[in-house]
């Protein structure tokens, strides 16, 4: 197993800047831990542990600190980026009297992975979600930003089609 | 009711609702000026105090209560945050709001600010909620530029500023010492009360933690007054000291087997019945209903000969629910399980447990694995008391955890199997016809599911 060196940085100037930006808004540095793992995960898809150090630095944390907040949202991936476009089906109640669970198995069983995998050309990562807080249109997945709303196994095609 | 006239919801077709332009055609901080300009933050908490205004989280507390558990003259800062990680099961009347007209709940929060004299407010929005987010922060950008946030807002000597602050996917952020926590930088682990966040709550300072549709019902208490505020709902129950009355209007969320399912605003103390038939457009299909869960998934299911209960803090108390909870109703006809349903539950609270307290992490997933084994076909009998005993003895009431996520966690469980046995006990017959009486451990499993 190879070993990353230190010396390559991951934090771009830009993404310092921004996490910086963060530091007024805050009586404690500790406190922009959410933002820049947001900050750095919108841009890299996922925040390895490289990150996490150098994030640390900024925030004058241990690095274990950020880790530890890190580890407690399973939102952050660590190992390897997800997907160019990563959705959420909704797996809870009400999605789920109206279908939302067979939808999951569909797009599942379509794109070829289970829940949390990334198809092998990197183009998607599928999840399961607890409730999206869209239940007047279940079932429903989050893409990235978009809310795709009453879905069909039809429309569940439609939408593997799009980000193919 | 027929005279009611919706105050939440009133303007959300319009287009530009969510801009400042479209709120301020609709009058929209007239309110503000007033408080600003001719009121002291006593005032405003005197008035939301009187109002009778109860938290729309979920707990019903009384909100001007809450407010006044701040220490007096104190020297600050004082931290104001928005809860806006609605994440309960069946919720979604907060992402309207903030979606489609977010002035709405910031001038309600502007105004709760300069009654608790908080100067830094945070919105902490849950991360599924992209358009909430974007449209929120346009409206806080339209806020400072107008001069309705910044330093002296208006002219005055109060001085406010509000910032968003994104979740990341985790249900116990909304327990407000959580999501505390969670502001901070830390793992959302809820803490030990008191002390409460009045005394001691972000950043070790004096907190209020209030939810979005708290803060617009403060805009229109203060638009239109306490008299209007308790001419709607229920009014305490004279014969119980301890009842703070049900006042003013509510967002039920309504899905689930229905016609029309979505967001309708009204009075405190509407009936399942009434909600499904006058708003939902009654069952899906011409079906028959069979349960409906009464205010997100903690509160347990109501049976169809309940649906007359009124949707009011005392109503889904007298059928065995947890309570009232968020007023989102989710609707199961005659042809959903009841186990299917229980088992849903249990894996959401197995996978959102936040894992501090173990009889919560491990009596949430061991719920979990018996409802596994139950739909597998390997189900015994006795697990429905064992599934019962869990139940009993998670949670703060029986005082074994921190937080209530597991009294949340325990209630669908034993209202579902006290309400439903027969159902429970069929399912396990008919699926284990062999195995159902055995009292004996049951070997670990390999169960192959995709969800």
């Amino acid at each position: 197993m190879t070993r990353q060196m230190t010396s390559d940085k991951i934090l771009t100037s830009e993404m310092i800047a921004e996490i910086k930006s963060y530091f007024p808004r805050y009586p404690t540095r500790q406190a922009v831990t959410l933002p820049a793992l947001h900050i750095v995960n919108e841009r890299l898809r996922h925040v390895p542990l490289q990150a996490v150090v150098e994030i640390a630095e900024l925030l004058e944390l241990a690095p274990a600190e950020v880790q530890d907040t890190l580890t407690f949202y399973g939102f952050f991936k660590q190992d390897k980026p997800h997907g160019q476009t990563r959705a959420w089906v909704c797996r809870s109640i009400s999605c789920a009297l109206l279908g939302g669970e067979e939808v999951l198995e569909h797009l599942c069983e379509r794109a070829g992975v289970k829940p949390g995998e990334t198809t092998s050309d990197g183009k998607l990562t599928l999840e399961f979600g607890e409730c999206l807080g869209a239940c007047e249109f279940a079932p429903c997945m989050l893409a990235d930003k978009t809310l795709h709303k009453c879905l069909t196994k039809e429309k569940a095609d439609e939408f593997l089609q799009s980000v193919k | 009711m027929s005279n009611f006239e919706p105050v939440l919801l009133a303007n959300i077709d319009k287009p530009d609702s969510h801009t400042l332009r479209g709120y301020e055609a609709n009058g929209g901080y007239a309110g503000l000026k007033k408080v600003v300009s001719q009121m002291k933050p006593t005032d405003v908490t005197e008035l939301v105090k009187t109002s009778g205004l109860r938290g729309r989280g979920g707990a019903g507390f009384p909100t001007g209560l809450k407010w006044t558990f701040l220490p007096k003259d104190h020297p600050g800062p004082i931290y104001f945050c928005l809860n806006a990680d609605e994440s309960e099961p069946g919720t979604f009347n907060n992402r309207i709001l903030m979606e489609e007209d977010p002035h709405q709940v910031l001038e309600g929060l502007i105004e709760s600010c300069f009654a608790t004299d908080a100067t830094t407010a945070y919105f902490y929005i849950r991360y599924e909620y992209p358009l909430a987010f974007e449209r929120c922060q346009s409206a806080i950008d339209e806020c400072y530029q107008a001069g309705y946030l910044g330093k002296n807002i208006l002219g005055s000597d109060f001085s406010l500023d509000v910032y968003m602050h994104r979740g990341a996917a985790a249900y116990i952020c909304g327990e407000e010492t959580g999501l505390i926590e969670s502001l901070e930088g830390k793992r959302a682990w809820p803490r030990i009360k008191p002390p409460f966040p009045a005394i001691e709550g972000a950043f070790r300072k004096p907190t209020v933690v209030n939810n979005i549709e708290t803060a617009a019902c403060v805009k229109h208490i203060i638009d239109r007054g306490v008299e209007w505020f308790q001419s709607i709902g229920v009014p305490k129950d004279p014969d119980n000291p301890r009842d703070a009355g049900s006042y003013g209007p509510k967002l039920y969320c309504l899905s689930g087997h229905v016609e029309k399912p979505g967001c309708y605003e009204a009075p405190l103390g509407l009936t399942v019945n009434q909600l499904i038939e006058d708003y939902g457009g009654g069952i899906r299909g011409g079906r028959k209903a069979k349960a409906a869960i009464p205010g997100g998934i903690s509160m347990g299911l109501l049976r169809d000969d309940e649906f007359d209960c009124p949707l009011d803090f005392n109503g889904p108390g007298k059928h065995e629910c947890l309570g009232l909870g968020t007023a989102a109703v989710i609707v199961l006809d005659e042809t959903a399980s009841i186990v299917d349903y229980l088992h849903n539950c249990c894996r959401f609270f197995a996978h959102e447990s936040c894992g501090q307290c173990t009889p919560c992490r491990e009596g949430t997933s061991w719920a979990l694995k018996m409802l596994d084994r139950i739909k597998a076909g390997r189900g015994r009998l006795i697990d429905l008391d064992l599934l019962l005993e869990i139940g009993d003895s998670i949670g703060i009431m029986p005082g074994t955890t921190i937080c209530g996520l597991a009294d949340g966690a325990a209630w669908p469980i034993k209202n579902a199997i006290r309400k439903f046995r027969n159902e429970f006990e069929d399912y396990i017959k008919q699926t284990n016809p062999n195995g159902h009486m055995e009292t004996r451990p049951v070997p670990a499993m390999e169960l192959v599911q995709i969800v």
